[in-house]
């Protein structure tokens, strides 16, 4: 060993140190991992029960009920149905107000990357994507809850709109960026119309990216629960009036969290969130491999 | 012709981005001066009462301001060791490999998970190890609320300090090895300084969404309205407040928490606004 040490510290225990960072990263990295592996665990462990038709097929029992059940050790009548009709038409919605939007101004910013009101637009899409969910639940409250008077399915679609809106713009804008510039030049080289190198050329070109992004933002605000909390406030009944409160899966995961007589359903509903955001997830990740630009 | 209301089309989409924004600024501070005038803006934030009895009505910022900074912050120290190690592990050790990539899988599966699915796991999981540990009787507080918060922004510092990571020119480390150096030592000398600019701003995202994280503190936290006695004691962050008391409040009570929003969104924005600084500074070097 004496040997080694002449100047600095010997090769043993520079290789030992080595080894020891090697096995921290090993170690650590795998720590970071466990979470979710003990999430999945509790939700399915605990939701397969009430994970059942009735889940998908009637709305949200009274409190009074589900107590008299539990009194009575049977399961807890009723599912989420007013959950997941309210979550279909609050996304539904979102999806048609930032998805044309979103995509267009991917196409401007892509299309004038030099000019400075581009800039400002890209600076201020930065600005929303980094907006926290509850701040976009106030503003939704303050642009339609507050002069329509009334918490509505409407008012919940404009908060989860304000959230997509961002992601959809940038995976539209970086997914048009990376297409080669011949793409276009060709197109316009045989007479075809702008708009239609927009349309026949660039878009179905670059779908695979867009429509990951579509799928991941999708995702994103499936499981949003505060801007919802502010805006569609939530019901006990299935309720198709965009006009009017309406329930949501991830709002009635926050009410049974709330009712100690409800709480059995609160696995089971998220079991179905998770699967629904798992799903969309890799559908994106299967989209994006076979769609590869 | 038809190119050019396509065009304008195309202007107009992007155009409504600056509507929108200039109507979020808007929205934002119409409806809180009502706070602001009554207390005055410096007021509100260095006062720490919260007090919604009728008689002593008073409210202010500074409470939940804490709160939020205590919590985010030890979140994002919490988060270091085991976000670096990960991006360590993608974008060096096992960069390209098969495990990899599973990892990756994995911490993409860990930023999907809802914020209210982490708020019931750590009311069921974390909470009863947090008694067990003696932490405090409850469970409930800063401390609940930052391991959890940790865990969820793993995956936003991992995934972009990995790309930053991964950047490091080979020539650089080829140089370091040739030298003799072990990979350790090429990682504390070469990778590590190559990418400190990029580490840094993926923390500083990581601290921008922990920042704003409402679901799963506001379950955790324990929601009292005073100042934190440290990381023990139970509090409320600036967005938990929010989403406890907006549904019963109105008048000047609303308008005080509509002030805090704003307060939540500037400073948000300027975390994202340097965040965003310090990455153009690396792309450009």
């Amino acid at each position: 060993m004496s040997m080694n040490k002449r100047n600095g510290t010997s090769v043993y225990v520079r290789k030992g140190r080595d080894r020891l960072v090697y096995w921290s990263i090993c170690v650590l990295s795998f720590l970071a991992m466990i979470p979710l592996f003990f999430i999945l665990w509790d939700v399915v462990s605990k939701g397969y029960k009430n994970f059942n038709l009735n889940l998908f097929t009637e709305v949200t029992p009274s409190s009074m009920d589900a107590l008299l059940a539990n009194m009575n050790g049977d399961p807890i009548p009723g599912g989420i149905l007013n959950g997941i009709t309210g979550s279909i038409l609050i996304v539904a919605m979102a999806i048609l107000f930032s998805v044309p939007l979103g995509l267009f101004i991917g196409i401007y910013l892509s299309e004038n990357r030099d000019k400075r009101f581009a800039s400002i637009i890209s600076f201020l899409t930065d600005l929303l994507q980094g907006m926290p969910s509850i701040v976009v639940g106030i503003i939704a409250y303050a642009w339609v809850v507050k002069p329509l008077g009334s918490y509505s399915a409407l008012a919940g679609s404009v908060a989860l709109t304000i959230m997509m809106l961002p992601m959809i713009v940038r995976s539209t804008e970086e997914t048009l960026k990376m297409l080669p510039r011949a793409y276009k030049e060709a197109g316009l080289a045989l007479g075809a119309s702008y708009t239609n190198v927009v349309f026949k050329i660039l878009l179905p070109s670059g779908f695979g990216g867009i429509f990951t992004g579509i799928l991941l933002a999708i995702s994103r605000v499936m499981g949003e629960t505060a801007p919802l909390m502010l805006t569609a406030l939530g019901a006990s009944v299935v309720n198709w009036n965009v006009l009017e409160p309406t329930s949501a899966i991830p709002l009635l995961i926050w009410d049974f969290y709330n009712d100690p007589n409800l709480v059995d359903l609160v696995w089971s509903s998220s079991l179905l969130l998770l699967i629904v955001i798992f799903v969309l997830n890799w559908i994106a990740k299967i989209v994006a491999r076979k769609w590869k630009i | 012709m038809k190119d050019k209301i396509f065009r304008f089309l195309l202007f107009f989409a992007a155009f409504l981005i600056l509507m929108l924004s200039a109507g979020i600024i808007y929205a934002l501070v119409s409806r809180s001066t009502v706070a602001f005038q009554e207390y005055g803006f410096w007021n509100f934030l260095v006062n720490p009462e919260w007090d919604p009895r009728p008689a002593t009505e008073e409210y202010g910022a500074l409470s939940f301001i804490v709160g939020t900074l205590y919590t985010a912050f030890f979140a994002l120290i919490l988060c270091v060791p085991f976000s670096l190690a990960v991006a360590l592990f993608n974008g060096e050790y096992f960069k390209g490999k098969r495990v990899s990539s599973v990892v990756r899988s994995v911490v993409d599966l860990l930023a999907g998970i809802p914020s209210i699915v982490y708020g019931l796991w750590g009311f069921y999981a974390v909470r009863p190890l947090i008694i067990e540990l003696g932490i405090n009787a409850q469970g409930f507080g800063i401390f609940l609320s930052s391991v959890v918060l940790a865990i969820m922004i793993i995956p936003y510092a991992s995934s972009l300090s990995t790309e930053f990571i991964s950047m490091v020119p080979n020539n650089l480390k080829e140089g370091a090895y040739s030298l003799g150096a072990t990979q350790m030592e090429m990682v504390q000398h070469i990778s590590l300084p190559t990418a400190t600019s990029g580490i840094i701003a993926s923390y500083i995202l990581a601290l921008g969404r922990a920042l704003g994280e409402t679901m799963a503190v506001t379950m955790l936290i324990g929601n009292t309205d005073r100042i934190p006695n440290g990381l023990r004691d139970t509090g409320n962050t600036m967005a938990s407040v929010i989403a406890n008391q907006f549904g019963e409040a109105d008048g000047i009570k609303l308008s005080s928490l509509i002030a805090i929003g704003l307060l939540l969104f500037i400073i948000t924005a300027i975390i994202n606004l340097v965040a965003k600084l310090v990455m153009k500074r690396v792309a450009r070097a």
